[in-house]
Parts: C-alpha cells; structure tokens; sequence
C-alpha cells in the first residue's frame, strides 16, 4: 500500500527536527503532530512522549526525521539525521527533506526488517498529504470519546479511515499545550508553538459559568417543581392551562431553560449545537420582547388598545347579528323553514346580547389587564404572542359557543337520519356484531319512521347552512390563531447559532473533507492539500 | 502526464476528457460540458421580454417591464449558480479515495469524497433515460452490515452524460489503480 503522510501546514516552515506523531498500520499512514527542533537530548525526548502517551492514550512516537535545507552548507546534518534513526527506531522509519526555494519535497520510506533476499531494505512510495491542525481540530470530525470502560493504552483503532487521523490530532490536544516561550527540557513546533490560543472572554465565561449555572438550576428545579404541584392538578385548573397556549409556550421555555443550565457537560458537538441554538434563541426572544414591551408602553399605547378594543368587540357582535338576520330571512335565495328558522336565529341573537354585556361590564378593567399582559413580553416575544392568540381566543369565544351548537345539531341530524334512512329499506344496525342487518319492521314502526324521515329530510338544507356559515367563521378564527403560532414556533425553532457559525466561522460546520492535487514534479512523490468540506451553496 | 480527447455527450453535445496522470497511485478524470449558448440566452431572453411587453400593452403598468427585466436578472444568476455545470473532475487516490467535483458556471464546486474502505468496485451501468437506454459510469459503496451488498450507487459525470467509448476510457484507467489496491489490501 502506498505510504501516506500526514504533515501540518504550519511545520512547513519550520527547522531541521524530528518528526513526532502517530503510525496507523491498517491504514499504512503516519500522521505527524509536532516536530522536535535541535538541541534535544533523547532521553528526555522519549520521557516526554512517554508522558504525552500517557496522558491522551495515543501511541505517540518518533517517527522519522526532517530536514529544512535553508543554506548549502547543512550538508553534515543530512547525515547526523539519518544516524538518529539508530537511537529512535521505528518501522518504517521516514525521512522528509526540503530543498530552500523549491516547492517539491522528497520523502523516503525506509524499512529495516525487510529480509535480506530483497537487498537494499526496502523503499516505499510516499504520498504526502498537508491539513491544517487549527481547522482539524476546530471542525470536530473526530468520532465522539471513546466509551470510559475500554482499557488504557492505545487509542481504540475501531475508527476506520481518515476518522482514524482526525481521532489523533484530538486527542493530542496534551502535545499542543507547551509553546516555544515554555522554558521545557523539549523545543516542539505545532500549531500552538507561536502562543496558545486562547481568549480572556471565554476563559472568565468558563470560570463563572460553574457556579450561575449551578444558582440557576436550583432556581428553574424550584419553579418546575412548584409548577407541577397538587394545585394545580385539580380539575378546572388543569382543564384551563392545558387548553391555554400560553401554559404551554411558558413550559417548553422552562425546559428549554432547564436543559441549557444543567451542570452536566455536552457529551458530543451536536448537543452542544442544540444547547447553543437554544440559549441565542432565548436571547433574541427576550430581547424582541423588551423591544415590544418599551414600544408598548410609550405614549399610551395601552390606553389606545384598550379604548379601541371595546368598540371592535361590538362592531364583531354587529356583523354577527346582520349575518344571522341575513339568514333568518332568505339566504343567497335559499328558502328555509321558517319556524325553524326564527328559533335557531333568536337562539344565537340571544347569545350574542348575553356576551356584549359581558364586554361591557368587562370594559373598564380591561386597561389594566391589558398593561399587566404588556408586562409579559420582557419574557419573550413568543409569551406576548401566546397570549395575544389566548385572547383572540376568548374574545371569539361566543363563535366558537355558534360553531359547536350547529355542529351538535348537525351531527345529530345526520345520525338520525342515516338510522331513519336503513329503517326506510328496511335494515337496521346490529350493535353487536358491527355491521347492518336485515330486520322485520311493524307497520307502525315503518309508519313514524318514514314520517320523521321526511320531516328531518326537509328540514336539513337549514340545518346545514347554519352548520356550513359558522364552520367557516371558526375556520376564519383558526386560521388567524395559527399564524400566530407558525411565528412562535418560527422563532422558538430557529438554529440561529449555526446559521451564524455558517456565515462567520464556517470551518466549524465541515462535513467531510476534500483533496487537492499540489503542484507535481515527475520523480518526486506526490503533495495533496486536505481541507474540510462545507455544507450548503 | 495530461491527455485530451474530445467525445459527445448523450444528445450529441461535444465533450472535451481531460486525463492526469499524476503518479501511478493518484489519476484525475476531467469532462467539460458544452458551454452556455448565446442562442437558447438570447432566445430565453426574447421571449420572457415580449410576453412582458405584451402584458404591459394589456395593463400600462409599467412595474411590469421592471420587474420582467428583474426575473430575467435574478434567472441567470440562479441558474448560472445553482443549474450550470462547466466542468465535472473524477480524482482517484489509491488507498485513500476517490473524490468528485462539480464547478458550475460562476465558480462554486461541490465536492464530494468517499474513503477506499467503503468502496466496492467502479462499474459501468445500463439506465433507461426518457426514451433512450444509456450508459453511465458509477461507484458501488459496501454495506456495512452485510459483506456482499451493496448500500448505494453513486452514479459520476450526471450532467456531463458522456457516452460508452468516454466511459470506458476512464473505466479502464480507474480499474488499473482500483486493482492494484485491492491487491495491496488484501495482502497484510
């Protein structure tokens, strides 16, 4: 198999040293971390790798020798270098070189224990492959830890491929903490040796999170608690907070909030994405919240909704009462039955003038309410639309009182009259064994039947249109509601942190890598760039 | 080492196949599709305009023609970005894998690379296209629960659609390294 060698971009540049890293057979590829620079003493080489070994459970190792030809006088050190491959052995034992000025590298292959009858020992192709440490390890395509009871020692070799070198340089992350500033035994060069990186920000974030975190999850496990007392299982209570889409917004928000600050830690990154999607939305939220909450409560908005809600009430109630004049006389040239007509119509006239007086008795606290509900929004845009769908809700409550009497009505109609209709043929439905059967009427059952039949049959045409007018009323109120919804959950659902990630730090988000072919030389061995692979356009 | 041959696609379109040799391990397969003709643009563009002015005489709004030079705006970009292929490149690394890449017309590429390991084998495939039988090259990914299966079929070159003799270019040249990879990896 063709021997592949991994090599970070960053040591590129760096000085003559030796070549640290990890040798996968399976894949007969050497993927390099660090390079060791001269003076080293190789006792304590082998100390710190074995300390580095010990701490990621990666076999670490030296593997070969690299050479940085910046002036024609380093001739010597071309032959120091191959006479440390007798100190550090390794099979196959590598030997990159490059020339000062020239693009091409040359890299040998060499192993010792090829049996004599080949000759020379034997020389491998070398295929060299750069990728970048920084976004190796920010893109986090290394499968997820392994599980805590696989014993200590070598990395699990399980991950196959190319996950299997993403797996290396994470779990490294030990061999990348000292910087060339250190004053350690070992002068290394990675991509951390110019300074590690790290920002003041995120480490104070990381230090106070402890303990906020901690103070609010005692403080959500209290009101969660609170909210699930006997109190409130009892009837009419648990009846209204299931029916009120408020209640409902209010606890996906608590469990939102709950799982963010919980004390355990992500376990892999896409747990970590959900986590931090659900904090940025809870903050747009809160902050469009605040923003409709100073909006509201600036020049008298309040009063200006309330002294306007009382008028539009009784508008609505005007329009219902000309509807149903219009239908208690001859609708779209329809001819009803007049008797039933009257009732029906005088019915729901009745109900109307009930619910206007109860606006009006409801009208001078209504400012009030309305400025407590105002207050709300500082929990979030999603509560203030909640509550803005609660209350177009109950103010429509006496179209959802129409919609469900023509329904009943309807309904019983139509049973009545399929049953009247089998007992005009002549069959009847049999309870028991669910389906219709034949049955011998008497003729004074046949008699009432057909009578009623005919007079259910007749009168259904003004049944129907009272049924088929608010049915489309209520479709009217429940579509609105459902606007209103579609913005919650738009607003709730959002992955507003990857879209952010996707726009400002897009190597984070890499789903697969892809391969570029370098410049080539006939003679020398090959030079392909890795780089991560981005989702979308 | 670099090679180029013309060929035609499935509807009689000229394809340019552009071989690279890079090393005995490492082979690139490049197809360029026929260019964007200045006739189907000009023609696209005629109509959508004429049915604008036609509009225009029925309403006299002039928003119309504004908007119809918008449409056509934001239709050649979209397709240029989103429809066009220029150019479809098959590169193939032995022991590490075979990548494909798309560039559309104003530069984007999508990439898509598969790992040896979950490669099966590279074979020529028989499809009924609209009213014609063609022949398209594609991969065979392994199953990972069953030995024998097979769990995908990528199909390569989509929209370049060259026809049998340009397939069976590439099929020969990628069976040479897809060969000795098996021999290699068979062997510990």
């Amino acid at each position: 198999m063709v021997l592949k060698a991994f090599f970070p971009t960053c040591c590129a540049s760096a000085d003559s040293g030796l070549l640290v890293g990890r040798w996968v057979p399976e894949q007969s590829s050497a993927v390099v971390l660090a390079v060791v620079h001269f003076p080293f003493i190789p006792i304590q080489v082998k100390e710190l790798l074995a300390q580095v070994q010990q701490a990621s459970r990666v076999g670490v190792a030296v593997l070969g020798t690299w050479c940085h030809r910046r002036q024609e006088s380093e001739e010597s050190l071309g032959h120091f270098l191959e006479g440390l491959g007798a100190i550090f052995s390794h099979e196959p034992w590598l030997q990159l070189c490059r020339e000062r000025g020239s693009k091409f590298w040359s890299c040998k292959a060499t192993h010792r224990q090829v049996p004599a009858s080949l000759g020379a020992p034997g020389q491998d192709q070398v295929m060299l492959i750069f990728y970048d440490q920084r976004k190796v390890l920010l893109s986090q395509l290394h499968p997820p830890a392994a599980l805590p009871d696989h014993q200590a020692g070598d990395a699990t070799a399980s991950a196959g491929g190319l996950a299997a070198v993403f797996d290396t340089v994470a779990r490294s992350e030990v061999l990348f903490r000292s910087d060339q500033f250190d004053e350690g035994p070992v002068r290394l060069s990675h991509w951390q040796s110019e300074g590690v990186e790290a920002s003041i920000l995120v480490e104070l974030a990381k230090q106070a999170s402890g303990p906020i975190c901690l103070l609010l999850a005692c403080l959500l496990s209290l009101i969660s608690a609170a909210s699930t007392s006997r109190v409130f299982k009892l009837w009419p209570l648990s009846f209204i907070w299931s029916k009120l889409s408020t209640c409902e917004q209010l606890r996906h928000r608590l469990g939102q909030l709950t799982l963010i600050f919980s004390t355990q830690k992500a376990e892999n990154p896409a747990q970590l994405m959900r986590k931090a999607n659900m904090l940025v939305s809870v903050f747009l939220d809160v902050a469009l919240g605040l923003a409709l909450l100073s909006w509201l409560h600036g020049k008298d908005r309040i009063g200006q909704l309330a002294d306007a809600l009382v008028p539009v009430a009784d508008h609505v109630a005007e329009e219902l009462q000309h509807l149903l004049q219009w239908l208690m006389g001859a609708p779209a040239g329809l001819k009803m039955n007049r008797a039933l007509d009257q009732v029906l119509g005088r019915f729901f006239l009745y109900h109307i003038h009930l619910w206007i007086s109860y606006i009006h008795l409801m009208s001078p606290f209504i400012e009030r309410i309305l400025w407590h509900l105002g207050l709300s929004a500082c929990l979030g845009l999603t509560v203030a639309l909640s509550i803005l769908s609660d209350i177009i809700a109950l103010l429509t409550f006496h179209i959802y009182c129409f919609y469900v009497y023509g329904a009943r009505l309807y309904c019983m109609k139509i049973c009545g009259l399929s049953s009247l209709w089998r007992l005009f043929r002549g069959k009847k439905w049999n309870v028991l064994r669910q389906r219709v059967d034949s049955c011998s009427y008497d003729l004074d059952q046949l008699f009432i039947g057909t009578l009623l039949f005919t007079i259910l049959v007749f009168l259904l045409p003004t049944t129907a249109l009272y049924y088929l007018v608010f049915t489309l009323l209520r479709l009217l109120v429940v579509t609105v509601q459902g606007l209103i919804h579609l913005l919650v959950d738009l607003v709730n659902s959002l992955p507003l942190y990857s879209l952010g990630l996707r726009l400002c730090r897009p190597y984070r988000l890499a789903a697969g890598v892809k391969f570029r072919v370098l410049e080539h030389e006939a003679g020398r061995p090959l030079r392909l760039l890795m780089q991560g692979a981005l989702l979308g356009p | 080492m670099e090679a180029e041959q013309s060929f035609s696609d499935i509807c009689g379109g000229r394809l340019a196949l552009q071989c690279r040799y890079y090393s005995p391990s490492c082979r690139e397969f490049c197809v360029s599709c026929p260019r964007l003709s200045l006739r189907s643009l000009t023609a696209v563009t005629c109509t959508v305009w004429l049915a604008a002015y036609g509009l225009f005489t029925l309403c006299e709004n002039s928003m119309i023609l504004s908007a119809a030079i918008f449409i056509t705006l934001l239709g050649l970009l979209g397709y240029l970005h989103f429809v066009k292929i220029d150019q479809e490149t098959l590169l193939i690394i032995d022991s590490l894998g075979i990548q494909m890449t798309s560039s559309y017309a104003s530069g984007k590429e999508s990439t898509t690379f598969i790992e040896m390991g979950k490669v099966k084998d590279l074979v020529i495939n028989e499809a009924i296209y609209m009213q014609k039988v063609i022949y398209y090259l594609c991969i065979l990914l392994k199953d990972p629960v069953e030995p024998h299966g097979i769990s995908q079929v990528v199909p390569v070159f989509q929209s370049a659609k060259p026809r049998l003799d340009c397939l069976i270019e590439v099929y020969r040249s990628c069976q040479e390294i897809l060969a000795h990879q098996k021999a290699t990896s068979a062997s510990p």
